[in-house]
């Protein structure tokens, strides 16, 4: 607990103290109506001076309205009424849910802070021939810091020296920890878990992973949601009107049928209900806790905002390579004729090594030259194949268009992905098979993206039709763009916003900028350490799963739930003690419930919005 | 010049968004945000005048909430 919060306690207890002892004097000693008065008027000033005493200070500051000056008055109105117990009540109750809500507060704050706490606050950095502790915003690139097991990697680096697992679920949510050795890159948040590590830093801080996705984070909260704005405008109208009608209530009414008093008293409970606390603290920290919730998932969202709109997602677009599929080219298949699949691959991985396109890249992957080979003459026929002597054999590679111009009969394949037709001396001698293979768990993805609420999956991609149409069976996409040019996304994404339900875009960050910021949501995945896509996206995926966009979703939806569980619940009560009170059977036990009881409670459900259950 | 203050003592939404409202409505302010759960002030003002506007915002801080700080 704070001071305050102490402090606060210690009024109560004080209160309640001198309350129980004015109880029993006034059952043991009959007193007149005034000491009794009196009698109650102590409890009311311990625990109700600084009430008083802050609305005072309000008032002099030219802020009216303010909850001290509204319970103020109602309970100074009651004491004028008489009703000496009913306002030490109040006022005790009032403050009793006050340290409640300050407690609740508080505790949610922690819980948000400790989500941010990924980044240590020391660097073990090798200076002057030893190990200095300092500050990771003094380290330049360039130096080598040490990292024992349990240490947090402070900058992003490269691993010079060791090798360990590393635990990235603050970062990614990912609980598989992963392994790093000489060479590898490591990032800064993550936990060192196994060995001894040094690493040469390669960012500065402030250009770290960590201190971006940090600031991120904590800049989430600028960008606010519709409904939070709405709530903040609704209660700077909401205090002036209730205000207004609790004091036509107080007049218009007695002019009628008579009765001051009792009309009096209807009204201070509408002053009491007058202070919009519940919505103006739950909701914008609900969405803080969805915001929070999501990081701890590996999924960065750049504002209240965008949980807003991700719930609302209807068409999701997606990029191929690299998010459906792995992105790196493989060979599939082999099939020879007249020589082993061995021999043909040999001659057409010869044949493209002096390449650096991603087939060329895909076949040395496959099989490993032949040092003695000879590759000479190499003649490059743009966008149909290559021509070159190996080995003294002439070995033409190419696609169908080649082996028609050089009038090499040939069969033709029907594999799914890139054919490469081999001819060898003039004579066809088989094909070779390259594609891209599919992410784990990419179909999964998709079906888990559709439960989650999403009604179509439209994928963009430069490759063929036929590999295109092949890819999206094989996960379950309902529509499919081949053969684009990077110019005609933005259009075909364009071409899909619809004022009903939101467009969310999904791709791996990778010259996709104007794309993300066009579609309503822009989701950029795998972005761990890619700064463009962090700044172009309105959500980040840490990681490269898919499937993190279905938790997403869900996230959102959770988020939404709770926001509008809270805003309908606060104004239900509120309105229902307003419409008892003003027909005389409402009190101020009831209205201080509707105020203070109503916000602890809308608290506690906004902290379930923190918990990450998918 | 855009800078984050921590504010201390801040435990009143409402007032928050009061405070929010009124810092950027100064003259010589671009952007003004403050966050309740963070309990952060993030102002983005013209820099000649960013100490004096600074000195604005803490005062309309402490009319709002009187026992709320921004901390320099």
């Amino acid at each position: 607990m704070t001071k305050k919060q102490k402090r606060a306690l210690w009024r109560i207890l004080a209160a309640t103290g001198l309350l129980a002892v004015a109880a029993v004097i006034g059952r043991l000693f009959p007193l007149p109506w005034w000491g009794e008065y009196l009698l109650y008027l102590l409890p009311y000033a311990a625990v109700g001076y600084r009430v008083l005493w802050d609305a005072a200070r309000g008032v002099a500051a030219g802020q009216m309205l303010d909850e001290n000056f509204l319970m103020g008055i109602a309970t100074v109105g009651a004491l004028a009424l008489g009703e000496y117990a009913e306002a030490v009540f109040v006022m005790l109750f009032y403050q009793v849910g006050e340290l409640f809500q300050s407690i609740a507060v508080g505790k949610s704050r922690r819980s948000i802070a400790a989500l941010m706490d990924i980044c240590p606050e020391t660097a073990t950095v090798w200076r002057d021939g030893e190990w200095a502790n300092v500050s990771p915003e003094d380290v330049a690139v360039g130096e080598t810091v040490r990292l024992l097991p349990g240490d947090r990697v402070p900058l992003d680096g490269v691993v010079s020296e060791g090798c360990s697992l590393l635990d990235t679920a603050a970062l990614t949510g990912e609980p598989v920890p992963r392994q790093v050795t000489a060479g590898d890159a490591v990032i800064s948040g993550c936990i060192n878990q196994t060995g001894l590590l040094t690493v040469t830093v390669t960012h500065r801080y402030g250009e770290s992973t960590v201190a971006k996705v940090l600031e991120l984070v904590e800049t989430a909260a600028e960008r606010k949601a519709t409904s939070e704005n709405v709530v903040t405008r609704f209660a700077r109208v909401y205090t002036p009107i209730v205000v207004a009608s609790a004091v036509l209530l107080a007049v218009l009414p007695p002019l009628f049928v008579g009765g001051f008093g009792e009309w009096i008293g209807r009204a201070l409970n509408f002053l009491v209900v007058s202070c919009p606390c519940a919505l103006v603290i739950s909701v914008p920290m609900t969405f803080f806790g969805g915001i929070g919730a999501a990081s701890k998932a590996g999924i960065l969202v750049k504002g209240g905002i965008f949980l807003e709109a991700l719930e609302r997602v209807k068409t999701v677009v997606t990029d191929k390579t690299g998010t459906i599929t792995k992105g790196n080219f493989e060979v599939v298949s082999v099939n020879a004729l007249n020589f082993t699949d061995e021999q043909l691959l040999q001659l057409t991985a010869a044949a493209e090594s002096g390449s650096s396109h991603p087939i060329a890249e895909a076949l040395k992957r496959a099989i490993d030259i032949d040092k003695n080979t000879v590759v000479s003459t190499v003649t490059e026929f743009s966008g149909k194949g290559i021509q070159a002597t190996v080995n003294g054999q002439t070995v033409l590679v190419g696609n169908q268009k080649l082996m028609n111009e050089k009038k090499i009969p040939f069969t033709a394949s029907d594999a799914i992905g890139t054919v490469l037709y081999v001819a060898v001396d003039g004579t066809f001698a088989g094909h070779v098979v390259i594609a891209d293979r599919l992410k784990e768990g990419a179909a999964e993805a998709v079906a888990a993206w559709k439960a989650a609420g999403v009604r179509r999956v439209c994928m963009l991609t430069g490759d063929r039709r036929e590999t295109a149409d092949a890819v999206a069976a094989a996960v379950g996409i309902d529509e499919v763009c081949a053969e684009l040019l990077p110019a005609d996304k933005v259009i075909e994404v364009e071409k899909r916003l619809s004022a009903d339900g939101k467009l969310l875009y999904v791709g791996d960050g990778i010259n996709d900028a104007p794309v993300l910021s066009r579609a309503d949501i822009g989701v950029a995945m795998g972005a761990l350490g890619s700064d463009a896509a962090i700044e172009a996206a309105d959500v980040v995926l840490m990681d490269d799963k898919p499937e993190k966009l279905a938790v997403a979703i869900k996230i959102a939806r959770k988020t939404m739930r709770i926001v509008r569980q809270n805003i309908f619940f606060s104004l239900a009560v509120k309105v229902a003690v307003m419409a008892l009170s003003a027909v005389g059977l409402g009190n101020l036990y009831l209205a201080v419930f509707a105020d203070v009881g109503v916000c602890v409670l809308a608290i506690l459900n906004a902290m379930r919005a923190l918990k990450v259950d998918g | 010049m855009k800078k984050t203050y921590r504010l201390e003592e801040l435990d009143c939404a409402h007032c928050a968004a009061k405070m929010e409202e009124a810092i950027r409505k100064l003259s010589g302010v671009t952007g003004a945000s403050i966050s309740f759960m963070t309990q952060k002030l993030t102002l983005e003002a013209e820099d000649e005048k960013f100490d004096e506007i600074l000195q604005q915002a803490a005062k309309i801080c402490r009319k709002i909430e009187p026992d709320c700080r921004i901390v320099f």
